[in-house]
């Protein structure tokens, strides 16, 4: 992977890593975010019956 | 008949939860295993082009990003007939989960092309049929979340955001075929064409594994991202719940 294009080529899979990283941690850190979220106002909320 | 049913029930979004549960680990692993695969052949299998040279090693990540930039929009443009026709409710969260992903891979695509078409055709970017739909996809996908977000009520916003990706799905096709159609720069289908693809396999291979790889990805990333969004949901409506108890009057004694 050496020659005159070798910075193209590094450049084009650092894109791609940083690109493919940030979808999969974003994914992570919504879904975290998220369940915290339910999982506290659940804890919170009045008991409403069962699978409600 | 069975497959059919067992899909149908996963129109209820307890079940699409419950089996995104169960799938996602699979899935993850299955993804993590053929990227590695496909990024080692990539990399370190598959010969420098004849003409090309190196560079055709950006072709793995590029021609599997287009693809998915497409491919997620048509996946949006189905859900939003979901939307629209059958009131689908685990199609809008479909289609809101698909849009950040499909701008993902289609913004890689464009960086990824560039930086192939300036050691190969001496610039960045050309107005060429193939470059200018593929960047109106990508502006698509930027409108299409904006218009989603500025829109409080889901139900609107859903409906609103079906009607604009049909709409823009007429671009789907004239991305596809905007290199027989007019004379570009970008060459050609060499893969998905009438008749045998016009690549040696020992590129061929490294590039269909990477396809693979990155679709399988993409189906993990969407199904996280559509359980994700089923929580945010639910967590809205208890939210409403919880403040319309708050501010109800007290029963009389």
């Amino acid at each position: 992977m050496t020659g005159p294009h070798a910075a193209f080529i590094l450049a084009a899979y650092a894109i791609g890593v940083t690109v493919i990283g940030g979808l999969i941690v974003w994914t992570i850190a919504d879904w975290r975010a998220q369940s915290k979220a339910l999982a506290a106002l659940e804890a919170r909320s009045p008991r409403r019956g069962p699978g409600r | 008949m069975g497959l059919i049913s067992a899909v149908s029930s996963l129109a209820n979004p307890a079940r699409f939860a419950a089996f995104a549960t169960k799938a996602l680990p699979w899935l993850a692993g299955l993804s993590a295993a053929l990227l590695a695969v496909g990024l080692y052949m990539a990399l370190f299998v598959a010969p420098a082009d004849y003409q090309q040279g190196e560079t055709v090693r950006i072709m793995f990540l590029h021609v599997p990003s287009a693809w998915l930039g497409m491919m997620a929009y048509v996946i949006m443009a189905v859900a939003s007939i979901g939307v629209l026709v059958w009131r689908h409710p685990v199609a809008d969260v479909s289609a809101k989960a698909a849009a950040p992903l499909g701008a993902a891979f289609t913004f890689l695509a464009l960086a990824t092309g560039s930086l192939w078409g300036k050691p190969m055709w001496g610039t960045w970017w050309v107005w060429d049929a193939r470059l200018t739909s593929f960047l109106i996809l990508f502006l698509m996908y930027l409108g299409l979340m904006a218009l989603r977000s500025a829109m409080e009520e889901p139900s609107r916003a859903a409906k609103a955001c079906a009607i604009l990706t049909l709409v823009g799905s007429v671009n789907i096709p004239i991305i596809k075929f905007s290199v027989d159609w007019w004379n570009t720069l970008h060459q050609p289908a060499s893969v998905i064409r009438a008749g045998k693809p016009t690549m040696d396999p020992s590129i061929l291979t490294p590039l269909l594994i990477c396809a693979i790889a990155f679709t399988v990805l993409f189906v993990t990333l969407h199904l996280a991202g559509m359980r994700t969004e089923l929580v945010r949901r639910r967590l809205r409506t208890l939210r409403i719940t919880t403040a319309s108890a708050a501010l109800a009057p007290e029963p009389a004694e």
